[in-house]
Protein backbone atom coordinates (compact mmCIF):
# COMPACT_ATOMS: atom_id res chain seq x y z
CA UNK A 1 0.00 0.00 0.00
CA UNK A 2 1.40 2.99 -1.29
CA UNK A 3 1.42 6.21 1.51
CA UNK A 4 -0.26 8.72 -1.13
CA UNK A 5 0.77 11.81 0.79
CA UNK A 6 4.61 10.74 0.82
CA UNK A 7 3.90 10.21 -3.11
CA UNK A 8 2.50 13.12 -3.91
CA UNK A 9 5.42 15.40 -1.98
CA UNK A 10 7.77 13.70 -4.40
CA UNK A 11 5.78 14.49 -7.52
CA UNK A 12 5.18 18.00 -6.89
CA UNK A 13 8.85 18.49 -6.15
CA UNK A 14 9.83 17.12 -9.80
CA UNK A 15 7.15 18.76 -11.24
CA UNK A 16 7.78 22.24 -9.92
CA UNK A 17 11.71 21.47 -10.63
CA UNK A 18 10.63 20.99 -14.55
CA UNK A 19 8.24 23.43 -14.95
CA UNK A 20 10.62 26.27 -13.67
CA UNK A 21 13.69 25.57 -15.43
CA UNK A 22 11.52 24.50 -18.48
CA UNK A 23 10.28 28.37 -18.27
CA UNK A 24 13.89 29.36 -18.18
CA UNK A 25 14.96 27.41 -20.71
CA UNK A 26 13.15 28.71 -22.86
CA UNK A 27 14.31 32.43 -22.38
CA UNK A 28 17.11 31.31 -24.38
CA UNK A 29 14.50 31.32 -27.99
CA UNK A 30 15.60 33.95 -30.01
CA UNK A 31 18.78 34.97 -27.43
CA UNK A 32 21.33 31.85 -27.89
CA UNK A 33 24.82 31.80 -28.33
CA UNK A 34 24.39 30.67 -32.17
CA UNK A 35 21.11 29.76 -33.38
CA UNK A 36 21.91 25.89 -32.99
CA UNK A 37 22.03 26.56 -28.94
CA UNK A 38 18.42 28.84 -28.94
CA UNK A 39 16.75 25.45 -30.71
CA UNK A 40 18.07 23.19 -28.23
CA UNK A 41 17.38 25.09 -25.25
CA UNK A 42 13.83 25.38 -26.88
CA UNK A 43 13.72 21.61 -27.65
CA UNK A 44 14.29 21.04 -23.48
CA UNK A 45 12.32 23.79 -22.50
CA UNK A 46 9.88 21.59 -24.41
CA UNK A 47 10.52 18.41 -23.23
CA UNK A 48 10.39 19.25 -19.44
CA UNK A 49 7.23 21.56 -19.70
CA UNK A 50 5.88 18.62 -21.18
CA UNK A 51 7.18 16.23 -18.28
CA UNK A 52 5.85 18.72 -15.91
CA UNK A 53 2.39 18.39 -17.65
CA UNK A 54 2.53 14.67 -17.26
CA UNK A 55 3.77 14.84 -13.54
CA UNK A 56 0.55 17.19 -12.79
CA UNK A 57 -1.72 15.02 -14.27
CA UNK A 58 -0.39 12.02 -12.43
CA UNK A 59 -1.02 14.11 -9.22
CA UNK A 60 -4.77 14.99 -10.61
CA UNK A 61 -5.36 11.80 -10.74
CA UNK A 62 -4.15 11.48 -7.16
CA UNK A 63 -6.94 14.41 -5.92
CA UNK A 64 -4.87 17.15 -6.74
CA UNK A 65 -6.36 20.17 -8.92
CA UNK A 66 -6.14 20.36 -12.79
CA UNK A 67 -2.81 20.54 -13.93
CA UNK A 68 -3.63 24.47 -15.42
CA UNK A 69 -4.46 25.59 -11.52
CA UNK A 70 -1.76 23.85 -10.03
CA UNK A 71 0.77 25.21 -12.61
CA UNK A 72 0.03 28.66 -12.88
CA UNK A 73 -2.35 29.58 -10.09
CA UNK A 74 -0.09 29.03 -6.86
CA UNK A 75 1.76 31.41 -5.40
CA UNK A 76 5.43 31.34 -5.14
CA UNK A 77 5.61 30.10 -1.49
CA UNK A 78 3.57 26.73 -2.71
CA UNK A 79 5.75 25.45 -5.08
CA UNK A 80 7.98 22.60 -4.04
CA UNK A 81 11.30 23.35 -6.76
CA UNK A 82 14.68 23.31 -5.86
CA UNK A 83 16.13 27.00 -5.89
CA UNK A 84 18.85 25.29 -8.71
CA UNK A 85 16.10 25.51 -11.44
CA UNK A 86 14.91 29.01 -10.15
CA UNK A 87 18.03 31.56 -10.23
CA UNK A 88 17.80 33.94 -13.34
CA UNK A 89 19.86 32.30 -17.01
CA UNK A 90 23.07 34.74 -16.65
CA UNK A 91 25.42 34.01 -19.20
CA UNK A 92 25.62 31.21 -21.49
CA UNK A 93 28.06 29.04 -18.68
CA UNK A 94 25.58 29.68 -16.49
CA UNK A 95 22.55 27.45 -17.83
CA UNK A 96 24.57 25.16 -19.80
CA UNK A 97 25.61 24.16 -16.28
CA UNK A 98 23.09 24.12 -14.66
CA UNK A 99 21.90 22.07 -16.76
CA UNK A 100 24.53 19.19 -16.97
CA UNK A 101 24.24 19.58 -13.21
CA UNK A 102 20.23 19.36 -13.01
CA UNK A 103 20.20 16.83 -16.04
CA UNK A 104 22.86 14.51 -14.99
CA UNK A 105 20.72 14.07 -11.97
CA UNK A 106 17.08 13.31 -13.64
CA UNK A 107 18.43 11.32 -15.81
CA UNK A 108 19.50 9.16 -13.01
CA UNK A 109 16.53 10.27 -10.66
CA UNK A 110 13.89 8.65 -13.86
CA UNK A 111 16.02 5.95 -14.22
CA UNK A 112 15.50 4.80 -10.65
CA UNK A 113 11.81 5.68 -11.01
CA UNK A 114 11.12 2.70 -13.48
CA UNK A 115 10.92 0.50 -10.96
CA UNK A 116 8.39 2.84 -9.07
CA UNK A 117 5.62 0.88 -6.93
CA UNK A 118 3.33 3.51 -8.13
CA UNK A 119 2.55 2.06 -12.21
CA UNK A 120 1.47 5.17 -13.69
CA UNK A 121 5.09 7.12 -12.47
CA UNK A 122 7.58 4.21 -13.12
CA UNK A 123 5.20 3.98 -16.91
CA UNK A 124 5.86 8.03 -17.21
CA UNK A 125 9.69 7.70 -15.75
CA UNK A 126 9.75 4.95 -18.58
CA UNK A 127 9.32 7.73 -21.22
CA UNK A 128 10.88 10.67 -19.60
CA UNK A 129 14.21 8.79 -19.20
CA UNK A 130 14.42 8.50 -23.00
CA UNK A 131 14.03 12.26 -23.81
CA UNK A 132 16.42 12.88 -20.80
CA UNK A 133 19.60 10.77 -22.35
CA UNK A 134 19.51 13.86 -25.50
CA UNK A 135 19.48 16.34 -22.52
CA UNK A 136 22.49 14.82 -20.76
CA UNK A 137 23.87 14.12 -24.28
CA UNK A 138 24.21 17.58 -25.72
CA UNK A 139 25.35 18.45 -21.78
CA UNK A 140 28.16 16.68 -21.87
CA UNK A 141 29.36 17.08 -25.15
CA UNK A 142 29.03 21.14 -24.61
CA UNK A 143 31.25 20.73 -20.85
CA UNK A 144 33.77 18.24 -22.49
CA UNK A 145 33.84 21.12 -25.45
CA UNK A 146 33.82 24.21 -23.39
CA UNK A 147 35.32 23.11 -20.47
CA UNK A 148 38.81 22.59 -22.39
CA UNK A 149 38.81 25.03 -25.61
CA UNK A 150 40.06 28.36 -24.27
CA UNK A 151 41.18 29.79 -21.22
CA UNK A 152 38.10 32.38 -21.22
CA UNK A 153 35.69 29.40 -21.47
CA UNK A 154 37.12 27.23 -19.12
CA UNK A 155 37.40 30.22 -16.19
CA UNK A 156 33.57 30.63 -16.94
CA UNK A 157 32.62 27.54 -16.70
CA UNK A 158 34.70 27.14 -14.26
CA UNK A 159 33.22 30.07 -12.29
CA UNK A 160 29.65 28.59 -12.63
CA UNK A 161 30.62 25.16 -11.16
CA UNK A 162 31.69 26.77 -8.12
CA UNK A 163 28.52 29.11 -7.57
CA UNK A 164 26.33 26.34 -8.83
CA UNK A 165 27.35 23.10 -7.01
CA UNK A 166 25.92 24.07 -3.53
CA UNK A 167 22.69 24.94 -5.34
CA UNK A 168 22.66 21.16 -7.67
CA UNK A 169 23.76 19.57 -3.90
CA UNK A 170 20.31 21.30 -2.81
CA UNK A 171 18.21 19.53 -5.30
CA UNK A 172 19.16 15.98 -3.02
CA UNK A 173 17.35 17.73 -0.05
CA UNK A 174 15.34 14.91 1.66
CA UNK A 175 11.55 14.18 1.91
CA UNK A 176 9.90 15.26 5.43
CA UNK A 177 8.54 11.82 4.78
CA UNK A 178 11.84 10.16 2.74
CA UNK A 179 11.65 6.94 5.00
CA UNK A 180 8.08 6.83 3.89
CA UNK A 181 9.01 7.12 0.03
CA UNK A 182 11.80 4.75 0.49
CA UNK A 183 9.94 2.03 2.46
CA UNK A 184 7.07 2.10 -0.01
CA UNK A 185 9.38 1.46 -2.80
CA UNK A 186 8.32 4.70 -4.64
CA UNK A 187 11.97 6.00 -5.24
CA UNK A 188 15.29 5.11 -3.47
CA UNK A 189 15.99 7.96 -1.88
CA UNK A 190 17.74 11.04 -2.73
CA UNK A 191 20.91 9.98 -0.92
CA UNK A 192 21.13 7.29 -3.01
CA UNK A 193 20.50 9.51 -6.75
CA UNK A 194 23.58 11.80 -4.93
CA UNK A 195 25.74 9.45 -5.23
CA UNK A 196 25.66 7.75 -8.31
CA UNK A 197 25.20 12.02 -9.11
CA UNK A 198 28.14 12.82 -7.89
CA UNK A 199 29.85 9.68 -10.49
CA UNK A 200 28.76 10.41 -13.12
CA UNK A 201 29.76 14.25 -12.86
CA UNK A 202 32.98 13.56 -12.19
CA UNK A 203 33.47 11.28 -14.88
CA UNK A 204 32.71 14.23 -17.21
CA UNK A 205 34.48 16.61 -15.47
CA UNK A 206 37.43 14.06 -15.75
CA UNK A 207 37.76 14.88 -19.57
CA UNK A 208 38.72 18.96 -18.76
CA UNK A 209 40.84 20.64 -16.60
CA UNK A 210 38.20 21.67 -14.25
CA UNK A 211 38.18 21.54 -10.47
CA UNK A 212 34.83 20.21 -8.55
CA UNK A 213 35.30 20.55 -4.52
CA UNK A 214 35.34 17.69 -2.46
CA UNK A 215 31.62 16.95 -2.22
CA UNK A 216 31.39 16.29 1.25
CA UNK A 217 32.25 19.32 1.93
CA UNK A 218 29.64 21.75 0.23
CA UNK A 219 26.81 22.77 2.34
CA UNK A 220 23.76 22.46 0.36
CA UNK A 221 21.49 26.03 -0.97
CA UNK B 1 10.30 41.51 -46.77
CA UNK B 2 9.45 37.91 -45.06
CA UNK B 3 9.47 36.29 -48.71
CA UNK B 4 8.87 39.18 -50.30
CA UNK B 5 11.70 40.30 -51.44
CA UNK B 6 13.40 43.73 -52.97
CA UNK B 7 10.19 45.75 -52.23
CA UNK B 8 12.12 48.70 -50.82
CA UNK B 9 15.28 48.70 -52.82
CA UNK B 10 15.36 49.37 -56.72
CA UNK B 11 18.02 48.08 -58.53
CA UNK B 12 20.76 50.90 -59.48
CA UNK B 13 22.27 49.46 -62.37
CA UNK B 14 22.02 46.08 -63.58
CA UNK B 15 25.55 45.26 -64.28
CA UNK B 16 24.47 43.11 -67.31
CA UNK B 17 26.76 44.94 -70.05
CA UNK B 18 29.46 43.34 -68.07
CA UNK B 19 28.05 39.62 -68.49
CA UNK B 20 28.75 37.36 -71.42
CA UNK B 21 26.05 37.40 -73.40
CA UNK B 22 26.27 33.99 -74.51
CA UNK B 23 26.29 32.38 -70.76
CA UNK B 24 23.17 34.86 -69.84
CA UNK B 25 21.37 33.62 -72.82
CA UNK B 26 21.48 30.20 -71.91
CA UNK B 27 21.10 30.70 -67.97
CA UNK B 28 17.88 32.64 -68.80
CA UNK B 29 16.72 29.66 -71.12
CA UNK B 30 16.87 27.97 -68.02
CA UNK B 31 14.61 29.50 -65.80
CA UNK B 32 12.45 29.85 -68.74
CA UNK B 33 11.82 26.08 -68.96
CA UNK B 34 11.40 26.27 -65.24
CA UNK B 35 14.82 24.88 -64.54
CA UNK B 36 16.47 25.46 -61.10
CA UNK B 37 19.52 26.93 -60.35
CA UNK B 38 22.25 25.30 -58.09
CA UNK B 39 25.00 26.58 -56.29
CA UNK B 40 27.74 25.76 -58.73
CA UNK B 41 25.67 26.79 -61.87
CA UNK B 42 26.74 30.10 -63.52
CA UNK B 43 24.70 33.23 -62.59
CA UNK B 44 24.51 36.47 -63.72
CA UNK B 45 26.12 38.66 -60.41
CA UNK B 46 22.56 40.75 -60.40
CA UNK B 47 21.14 37.52 -59.98
CA UNK B 48 23.28 35.96 -56.83
CA UNK B 49 23.20 39.81 -54.88
CA UNK B 50 19.56 39.90 -55.27
CA UNK B 51 18.99 36.52 -53.99
CA UNK B 52 21.41 37.18 -51.10
CA UNK B 53 19.72 40.93 -50.32
CA UNK B 54 16.62 38.71 -50.74
CA UNK B 55 16.94 35.41 -48.56
CA UNK B 56 18.85 37.28 -45.98
CA UNK B 57 16.04 39.21 -45.11
CA UNK B 58 14.02 36.74 -45.10
CA UNK B 59 16.11 34.63 -42.52
CA UNK B 60 16.48 38.15 -40.09
CA UNK B 61 12.96 38.23 -40.24
CA UNK B 62 12.56 34.65 -38.52
CA UNK B 63 15.17 35.57 -36.08
CA UNK B 64 14.00 38.90 -35.34
CA UNK B 65 9.85 37.65 -35.38
CA UNK B 66 10.98 35.61 -33.13
CA UNK B 67 10.86 38.15 -30.58
CA UNK B 68 7.34 39.71 -30.14
CA UNK B 69 5.83 36.07 -30.30
CA UNK B 70 8.66 35.02 -27.48
CA UNK B 71 7.86 37.33 -25.07
CA UNK B 72 4.96 35.46 -24.70
CA UNK B 73 6.08 31.82 -24.14
CA UNK B 74 6.30 32.50 -20.40
CA UNK B 75 3.17 33.99 -20.36
CA UNK B 76 1.13 31.85 -22.25
CA UNK B 77 -1.89 30.91 -20.53
CA UNK B 78 -2.25 27.39 -20.23
CA UNK B 79 -0.02 24.35 -21.18
CA UNK B 80 -1.40 23.17 -24.62
CA UNK B 81 -0.98 27.18 -25.35
CA UNK B 82 2.54 27.40 -23.79
CA UNK B 83 3.89 23.83 -25.37
CA UNK B 84 2.72 25.28 -29.41
CA UNK B 85 3.99 28.72 -28.87
CA UNK B 86 7.56 27.20 -27.69
CA UNK B 87 7.23 24.95 -30.59
CA UNK B 88 5.97 27.94 -32.99
CA UNK B 89 9.19 30.09 -32.44
CA UNK B 90 11.14 27.57 -32.17
CA UNK B 91 10.08 26.60 -35.85
CA UNK B 92 10.88 30.23 -36.68
CA UNK B 93 14.62 30.48 -35.06
CA UNK B 94 15.07 27.18 -37.43
CA UNK B 95 13.71 28.59 -40.47
CA UNK B 96 16.36 31.43 -39.85
CA UNK B 97 18.72 28.67 -39.88
CA UNK B 98 17.81 26.91 -43.08
CA UNK B 99 17.64 30.16 -44.71
CA UNK B 100 21.18 31.40 -44.00
CA UNK B 101 22.62 28.56 -45.12
CA UNK B 102 20.43 28.57 -48.16
CA UNK B 103 21.95 31.87 -48.87
CA UNK B 104 25.31 30.76 -47.18
CA UNK B 105 25.68 28.66 -51.04
CA UNK B 106 25.74 31.88 -52.80
CA UNK B 107 28.91 33.20 -51.08
CA UNK B 108 27.71 35.40 -47.77
CA UNK B 109 28.59 33.78 -44.43
CA UNK B 110 26.17 33.71 -41.33
CA UNK B 111 28.42 36.28 -39.47
CA UNK B 112 29.03 38.58 -42.23
CA UNK B 113 24.98 38.49 -42.39
CA UNK B 114 24.18 38.99 -38.76
CA UNK B 115 26.66 41.51 -38.58
CA UNK B 116 24.60 43.22 -41.55
CA UNK B 117 21.94 43.05 -39.44
CA UNK B 118 23.39 44.28 -36.54
CA UNK B 119 24.60 47.15 -37.87
CA UNK B 120 21.85 47.91 -39.42
CA UNK B 121 22.94 47.65 -42.76
CA UNK B 122 20.75 45.00 -43.81
CA UNK B 123 16.65 44.77 -43.36
CA UNK B 124 13.92 42.69 -42.04
CA UNK B 125 10.35 42.52 -42.44
CA UNK B 126 8.89 45.84 -40.75
CA UNK B 127 5.96 44.62 -39.18
CA UNK B 128 8.50 43.05 -36.20
CA UNK B 129 9.34 46.08 -35.24
CA UNK B 130 5.58 46.73 -33.48
CA UNK B 131 4.92 45.55 -30.05
CA UNK B 132 2.86 42.27 -29.22
CA UNK B 133 1.08 44.22 -25.74
CA UNK B 134 -1.33 41.63 -25.09
CA UNK B 135 -1.72 37.40 -25.76
CA UNK B 136 -4.29 38.89 -28.22
CA UNK B 137 -1.27 40.23 -29.98
CA UNK B 138 0.66 37.16 -29.80
CA UNK B 139 -2.27 35.34 -31.18
CA UNK B 140 -3.09 37.89 -34.32
CA UNK B 141 0.61 37.32 -35.34
CA UNK B 142 0.07 33.43 -35.29
CA UNK B 143 -2.49 33.49 -37.09
CA UNK B 144 -2.12 36.79 -40.15
CA UNK B 145 1.18 37.30 -40.04
CA UNK B 146 2.21 33.93 -40.33
CA UNK B 147 -0.73 33.75 -43.19
CA UNK B 148 0.72 36.83 -45.17
CA UNK B 149 4.01 35.27 -45.21
CA UNK B 150 2.77 31.79 -46.25
CA UNK B 151 1.25 33.75 -49.33
CA UNK B 152 4.82 35.61 -50.10
CA UNK B 153 6.59 31.96 -49.63
CA UNK B 154 4.40 29.77 -51.26
CA UNK B 155 4.89 31.99 -54.36
CA UNK B 156 8.33 32.05 -53.85
CA UNK B 157 8.75 28.73 -53.72
CA UNK B 158 7.96 28.16 -57.29
CA UNK B 159 11.29 30.32 -57.82
CA UNK B 160 14.53 29.71 -59.45
CA UNK B 161 16.86 29.35 -57.21
CA UNK B 162 16.76 25.54 -55.79
CA UNK B 163 18.17 26.17 -52.68
CA UNK B 164 15.99 28.27 -51.25
CA UNK B 165 12.86 27.12 -53.22
CA UNK B 166 13.97 23.86 -51.20
CA UNK B 167 13.76 25.84 -47.72
CA UNK B 168 10.81 27.32 -48.52
CA UNK B 169 8.94 23.69 -49.26
CA UNK B 170 10.23 22.66 -45.84
CA UNK B 171 9.24 26.12 -44.14
CA UNK B 172 5.74 26.30 -45.71
CA UNK B 173 4.93 22.86 -44.54
CA UNK B 174 5.70 23.97 -40.65
CA UNK B 175 3.99 27.52 -41.25
CA UNK B 176 1.02 25.71 -42.19
CA UNK B 177 0.95 24.40 -38.53
CA UNK B 178 1.64 27.92 -37.19
CA UNK B 179 -1.52 28.94 -39.39
CA UNK B 180 -3.57 26.30 -37.61
CA UNK B 181 -2.67 27.31 -34.05
CA UNK B 182 -3.43 31.01 -35.08
CA UNK B 183 -6.53 30.10 -36.09
CA UNK B 184 -7.50 28.04 -33.16
CA UNK B 185 -6.38 30.60 -30.55
CA UNK B 186 -8.01 33.23 -32.38
CA UNK B 187 -10.90 31.72 -32.73
CA UNK B 188 -11.04 30.50 -28.95
CA UNK B 189 -10.88 34.21 -27.95
CA UNK B 190 -13.79 35.13 -31.14
CA UNK B 191 -16.02 32.73 -28.77
CA UNK B 192 -14.51 33.08 -25.53
CA UNK B 193 -16.28 36.14 -22.67
CA UNK B 194 -17.12 39.84 -23.80
CA UNK B 195 -13.55 40.89 -22.55
CA UNK B 196 -11.28 38.42 -24.66
CA UNK B 197 -13.36 39.34 -27.99
CA UNK B 198 -12.86 42.83 -27.11
CA UNK B 199 -8.95 42.29 -26.63
CA UNK B 200 -8.70 40.59 -29.92
CA UNK B 201 -10.49 43.29 -31.72
CA UNK B 202 -8.32 46.17 -30.19
CA UNK B 203 -5.13 43.40 -31.45
CA UNK B 204 -6.65 43.52 -34.67
CA UNK B 205 -7.51 47.53 -34.81
CA UNK B 206 -3.61 47.92 -33.75
CA UNK B 207 -2.31 44.97 -36.11
CA UNK B 208 -3.98 46.19 -39.21
CA UNK B 209 -1.86 48.67 -40.77
CA UNK B 210 1.10 46.87 -40.26
CA UNK B 211 -0.46 44.12 -42.00
CA UNK B 212 -1.05 46.04 -45.10
CA UNK B 213 2.25 47.32 -45.36
CA UNK B 214 3.33 43.67 -44.85
CA UNK B 215 3.55 43.58 -49.09
CA UNK B 216 4.90 46.25 -49.72
CA UNK B 217 4.37 49.36 -51.07
CA UNK B 218 1.52 49.57 -53.58
CA UNK B 219 2.34 48.45 -57.23
CA UNK B 220 1.61 52.17 -58.17
CA UNK B 221 4.93 53.76 -56.01
CA UNK B 222 6.83 51.01 -56.45
CA UNK B 223 9.29 50.41 -58.93
CA UNK B 224 8.77 46.60 -60.71
CA UNK B 225 11.93 45.17 -61.89
CA UNK B 226 11.02 43.14 -65.31
CA UNK B 227 13.99 41.59 -65.19
CA UNK B 228 13.98 40.47 -61.82
CA UNK B 229 10.22 38.72 -62.38
CA UNK B 230 11.74 37.25 -65.37
CA UNK B 231 14.49 35.60 -63.67
CA UNK B 232 11.89 34.20 -61.31
CA UNK B 233 13.64 35.81 -57.93
CA UNK B 234 10.55 37.96 -57.30
CA UNK B 235 6.79 35.93 -58.02
CA UNK B 236 4.49 38.13 -58.01
CA UNK B 237 3.68 42.28 -57.20
CA UNK B 238 3.17 43.53 -53.87
CA UNK B 239 -0.41 44.40 -54.73
CA UNK B 240 -1.14 41.04 -55.71
CA UNK B 241 0.43 39.22 -52.71
CA UNK B 242 -2.24 41.94 -50.71
CA UNK B 243 -4.72 41.22 -52.58
CA UNK B 244 -4.25 36.76 -51.87
CA UNK B 245 -4.07 37.69 -48.59
CA UNK B 246 -6.97 40.13 -48.00
CA UNK B 247 -9.35 37.71 -50.22
CA UNK B 248 -8.40 33.99 -48.37
CA UNK B 249 -8.49 35.98 -45.00
CA UNK B 250 -10.95 38.85 -44.80
CA UNK B 251 -13.68 36.89 -44.83
CA UNK B 252 -12.56 34.59 -42.07
CA UNK B 253 -12.11 37.69 -39.58
CA UNK B 254 -15.90 38.74 -40.75
CA UNK B 255 -16.94 35.18 -40.37
CA UNK B 256 -15.46 35.25 -36.60
CA UNK B 257 -17.89 38.65 -36.07
CA UNK B 258 -14.88 40.80 -36.36
CA UNK B 259 -14.69 44.42 -38.01
CA UNK B 260 -11.05 45.63 -39.75
CA UNK B 261 -10.61 49.18 -39.22
CA UNK B 262 -10.97 50.53 -42.75
CA UNK B 263 -14.46 51.39 -43.83
CA UNK B 264 -13.63 51.45 -47.54
CA UNK B 265 -12.43 47.68 -47.48
CA UNK B 266 -14.06 46.09 -50.07
CA UNK B 267 -14.08 43.27 -52.76
CA UNK B 268 -14.98 44.58 -55.99
CA UNK B 269 -17.13 42.19 -57.58
CA UNK B 270 -16.56 43.35 -61.07
CA UNK B 271 -12.45 43.25 -61.34
CA UNK B 272 -12.42 40.76 -58.54
CA UNK B 273 -9.87 42.61 -56.68
CA UNK B 274 -9.69 44.37 -52.94
CA UNK B 275 -10.60 47.78 -52.72
CA UNK B 276 -9.00 49.65 -49.68
CA UNK B 277 -7.92 52.66 -47.83
CA UNK B 278 -4.25 53.55 -49.29
CA UNK B 279 -2.00 52.47 -46.17
CA UNK B 280 0.04 55.37 -45.14
CA UNK B 281 3.48 54.71 -46.97
CA UNK B 282 5.35 57.85 -44.99
CA UNK B 283 4.95 55.41 -42.42
CA UNK B 284 6.04 52.50 -43.77
CA UNK B 285 9.52 53.94 -44.76
CA UNK B 286 9.82 55.59 -41.73
CA UNK B 287 9.86 52.32 -39.75
CA UNK B 288 11.61 50.20 -42.87
CA UNK B 289 14.63 53.66 -41.91
CA UNK B 290 14.76 52.68 -38.33
CA UNK B 291 12.06 55.05 -36.16
CA UNK B 292 9.39 52.47 -35.52
CA UNK B 293 7.90 51.95 -32.12
CA UNK B 294 10.68 48.91 -31.34
CA UNK B 295 13.25 49.06 -34.00
CA UNK B 296 15.97 49.75 -31.51
CA UNK B 297 14.76 47.35 -28.86
CA UNK B 298 14.59 44.17 -31.33
CA UNK B 299 18.64 45.28 -32.36
CA UNK B 300 19.62 45.38 -29.03
CA UNK B 301 18.69 42.50 -28.23
CA UNK B 302 20.03 40.57 -30.94
CA UNK B 303 23.20 43.14 -30.96
CA UNK B 304 23.57 41.48 -26.89
CA UNK B 305 22.87 37.75 -28.05
CA UNK B 306 25.70 38.43 -30.75
CA UNK B 307 28.17 40.18 -27.97
CA UNK B 308 27.47 37.66 -25.10
CA UNK B 309 27.75 34.71 -27.01
CA UNK B 310 30.59 35.29 -28.52
CA UNK B 311 33.37 33.58 -26.61
CA UNK B 312 31.07 30.40 -27.36
CA UNK B 313 31.51 30.49 -30.85
CA UNK B 314 34.90 31.32 -30.38
CA UNK B 315 35.83 28.36 -28.37
CA UNK B 316 34.74 26.22 -30.81
CA UNK B 317 36.55 27.61 -33.33
CA UNK B 318 39.79 27.19 -31.08
CA UNK B 319 42.34 25.34 -32.66
CA UNK B 320 42.81 23.17 -29.75
CA UNK B 321 39.38 22.34 -29.42
CA UNK B 322 39.19 18.88 -29.13
CA UNK B 323 35.05 17.45 -30.62
CA UNK B 324 33.53 15.17 -29.18
CA UNK B 325 31.61 13.61 -31.27
CA UNK B 326 27.48 12.52 -29.83
CA UNK B 327 27.09 8.81 -29.01
CA UNK B 328 24.27 8.57 -31.21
Amino acid sequence: MTNTEALKELIYKMADDQLILGHRNSEWTGFGPLLEEDIAFSSMAQDKVGQSYALYQILNDLGEGDPDTVAFMRNADQFHNSQLVELPNGEYDFSLVRHFLFDTAEAIRFQMLTNCSHEPLAQLANKIKGELRYHTMHADIWIKQLGRATEESVSKLQDSLDRLIPYAIGVFEPSPMEDQIIEDKIFEGEGKLRQQWEEAILVVKSKTPLNLPYFSLVKPV
Amino acid sequence: MYGGGNTFEHIKSNGLENEDPEKLAQFEARIERGEKIEPNDWMPQLYRKQLIRMIEQHAHSEIIGALPEGTWITRAPGFKRKLALMAKVQDEVGHAQLLYSAAETLGKSREQMIDDLINGKSKYSNIFNYPAFTWADSCFISWLVDAGAIVNQLANARGSYGPYCRALDRICAEESFHLKYGHHCVIHMATGTEKQREMMQAAINRWWPPMMHFFGPSDKISVHSEILMRWKVKMGSNDDMRNQFLDMYVPKIWELGFTIPDENLRKNEVTGRWEYTEPDWEEFKRVINGDGPCNKERLAVRRTAEERGRWVREALLAPKTEYVAPLA
